[in-house]
C-alpha cells in the first residue's frame, strides 16, 4: 500500500471512531437535557423538603423518597460492597493453585450467571424470601434485592481490578518475610485502592436506578420512614408511579425527582472518588 | 571468609515433571560476593530462588535435598518461612518499589517484623538502609515523594535499601543491572562491593566482566549442573573443566 491510501485510510479510519464516539455522546446529552428542561420547572424546595401531597391535592414533595433511596443504598452498600469485594479477592487471589482453584471457577460462573438474571427475577425471589414471611413489604427486602443485583457487578470488577496490580510487587513484600495476609492486606488492596472504589461504584451505578425489584419488596410509603422493616419510599419507584398518574403537578414533580436522581448519582460518584485519591502519594 | 553462610547438598529441583537442576553441591562462605554464571535456562535463578523458597509460589515446584541457611535446614517440614526470608533478603532483575513514597517502600520491612519500637528508630533505619544503599543524598528532601517517580536505577537502590532495611544475612541479587544502563550498573557494582564488607552476597548475572569485576567466587552452571565453582580469578584464568573455559571464552552460551 503507498503513503497516500495508508493517509486516506487513517482519515477515513479517524472520521469513523469520531462519528462513533458522537453517536454515543448524543442520546447521553439528549437525556440529561431532557431531564433537566422538564425537572427544572418542578424543582423548588418544597420537593425536596416535603411530604407528598394527597392525591389530588397540589403542592407536597418527595422529600421521604430522597431519605428512602438514601437509605436503600446505604444498607445495600452495606451489605453488598464488602460482600462483593470479598468474592472478588477469593476469585482473583486465592483462585491460583491448590485444590480451591475449581471453586473459584465456579463462584465466578456463578456471579456471571448472577449478572444475567432480570432484576424483577431477583425482587421475585426477595418477595419470597424476605417479604412473605415478614407479612410486608419493607426497606431492608428491597436493600438485599438491590445488594444481589450489584453482588456480581462489584465481585467481578474488583477482581479485574485486582488482576491489575503486577504480580512483582507481590514478590517484593513475600521476600521481605509478609505473609500471604500481609500482602493481600498492606500492598495488594492497597495499591488496587482507586480501582476497587470504582468497583463498588459501578455496583452502585448498577442498583441506583433500579424500580422493578423494589416495587416487589420496599414498595412505596407517603411518610418518613427510618425502620428498615417498614415499606420505604424510593425516588426511583415515586418516579414510576407519578410519571404514569394522572396528575399534571405530578409529572412535573416525576422529572424534577428524576433530575434530583441524576444529581445525587453524580454527587456520590464525586465524593467516591474524592474518596479514592486521599492517601494517595504524588 | 570465616563461616559458612547457606550449604546446598544434593539439591535436585522439578518444576511439574521437568528437572531443572541435577545434584548441586555448593557452600556459600560468609560475606564477600558469589555470582552465578552460565547460559540461559542453567537453572542459577532457579537455585537462588530456593534460597529463599520464592520457588514456593509457582505451582508444581519441588525440590529435593538439604539447602541449610546457617544452621538451619530450609526446607524441613514446618520450617519458617517468613522469618527465613527475613534473613535472607532478595532484589529482583526488574526493579520492583511499591506504588507507595520512597519511605514507605523501606519502612514496609520494618514494619511487617516489627523492628522498630517508635518512629524515631523507624526513620534511623530508613535512613541508615538510604545511605547504605547509597541513596540518602539524592533522596533525603523527597522521601514522601512517590517511589515510582525516582529513574531505574535509583529504583533499584531503593529496592536494596529496602531489602537491607530488615538486616539480613544474606542478599540474594537476581541480575540485579541487567535492565539499566553502564552508568547505573556500575553504581550497582560499587554498591555490592561495600555490602559485601557486611553482608553475604549472591548474584546471578549474565554479563560474565560483572561477574570477574565483582564477585570473589564464581560458579559456573551449564544445564542445570554445577560444573565448577572456586576463586573467581581461578576461574576466569584457569578454569579446571572444558565446558567453563568454553563459556567463558564465548565459544558457547
Amino acid at each position: 500500500m503507498n503513503l497516500r491510501l495508508r493517509n486516506s485510510a487513517n482519515w477515513i479510519m479517524l472520521t469513523l471512531t469520531a462519528v462513533c464516539t458522537v453517536a454515543v455522546l448524543i442520546p447521553l446529552f439528549l437525556i440529561l437535557y431532557y431531564v433537566i428542561r422538564q425537572g427544572a420547572a418542578g424543582l423548588n424546595w418544597a420537593l425536596l423538603t416535603r411530604l407528598p401531597a394527597p392525591p389530588g391535592e397540589s403542592g407536597g414533595g418527595m422529600a421521604n423518597a430522597i431519605v428512602g433511596t438514601l437509605e436503600l443504598l446505604a444498607m445495600a452498600i452495606v451489605l453488598g460492597v464488602p460482600l462483593g469485594l470479598a468474592i472478588g479477592v477469593y476469585t482473583a487471589e486465592l483462585g491460583n493453585g491448590c485444590g480451591i482453584d475449581k471453586l473459584a471457577g465456579v463462584v465466578r460462573f456463578g456471579a456471571d450467571v448472577l449478572t444475567g438474571i432480570p432484576t424483577i427475577v431477583t425482587g421475585l425471589f426477595v418477595y419470597g424470601l424476605v417479604v412473605v414471611p415478614m407479612h410486608r413489604f419493607s426497606g431492608i427486602a428491597g436493600a438485599i434485592a438491590l445488594a444481589l443485583i450489584m453482588l456480581p457487578v462489584v465481585s467481578r470488577a474488583s477482581e479485574e481490578v485486582l488482576r491489575m496490580v503486577p504480580h512483582a510487587y507481590r514478590e517484593a513484600a513475600l521476600a521481605l518475610g509478609a505473609s500471604r495476609w500481609r500482602v493481600l492486606r498492606d500492598i495488594v488492596l492497597r495499591s488496587a485502592k482507586p480501582g476497587l472504589i470504582s468497583a463498588a461504584l459501578l455496583g452502585v451505578a448498577r442498583i441506583a436506578g433500579e424500580t422493578a425489584p423494589l416495587l416487589l419488596t420496599a414498595l412505596n410509603s407517603s411518610q418518613w420512614t427510618l425502620r428498615p422493616d417498614q415499606p420505604m419510599a424510593s425516588l426511583t419507584v415515586g418516579i414510576f408511579n407519578y410519571a404514569v398518574a394522572p396528575y399534571d403537578d405530578w409529572h412535573r414533580q416525576a422529572a424534577a425527582a428524576a433530575l434530583t436522581l441524576i444529581a445525587m448519582i453524580v454527587l456520590l460518584s464525586l465524593l467516591a472518588r474524592a474518596w479514592g485519591r486521599i492517601g494517595e502519594v504524588r | 571468609m570465616d563461616g559458612i553462610a547457606a550449604s546446598l547438598r544434593n539439591v535436585n529441583f522439578f518444576y511439574g515433571s521437568q528437572q531443572v537442576l541435577f545434584d548441586v553441591n555448593l557452600e556459600v562462605p560468609e560475606r564477600g560476593i558469589l555470582a552465578f554464571i552460565g547460559p540461559s535456562g542453567c537453572g542459577k535463578s532457579t537455585l537462588l530462588r530456593s534460597m529463599n523458597r520464592m520457588n514456593d509460589l509457582i505451582p508444581g515446584a519441588r525440590l529435593s535435598g538439604e539447602v541449610r541457611i546457617g544452621d538451619e535446614d530450609i526446607y524441613r517440614p514446618g520450617a519458617d518461612v517468613i522469618s527465613l526470608r527475613r534473613k535472607v533478603g532478595m532484589v529482583f532483575q526488574r526493579s520492583n518499589p511499591f506504588p507507595f513514597s520512597i519511605a514507605e517502600n523501606v519502612a514496609y520491612g520494618i514494619k511487617i517484623n516489627r523492628l522498630a519500637r517508635d518512629r524515631a528508630t523507624r526513620d534511623a533505619i530508613i535512613e541508615r538502609s538510604l545511605r547504605s544503599a547509597g541513596l540518602w543524598d539524592e533522596v533525603k528532601d523527597r522521601l514522601h515523594r512517590p517511589a515510582l517517580a525516582l529513574s531505574g536505577g535509583q529504583q533499584q537502590r531503593l529496592c536494596i535499601a529496602r531489602a537491607l532495611a530488615v538486616e539480613p544475612d544474606i542478599l540474594l541479587m537476581d541480575e540485579p543491572a541487567s535492565a539499566l544502563d553502564p552508568i547505573a550498573t556500575a553504581r550497582i557494582e560499587e554498591l555490592a562491593n561495600e555490602l559485601k564488607e557486611r553482608f553475604t552476597i549472591v548474584i546471578v548475572t549474565h554479563n560474565l566482566q560483572q561477574a570477574a569485576r565483582v564477585s570473589d567466587r564464581t560458579s559456573f552452571f551449564l544445564m542445570g549442573k554445577l560444573i565448577e565453582s572456586g576463586e573467581t580469578r581461578q576461574i576466569f584464568s584457569k578454569p579446571v573443566r572444558k565446558e567453563t573455559e568454553d563459556y567463558i571464552t564465548g565459544r558457547f552460551g
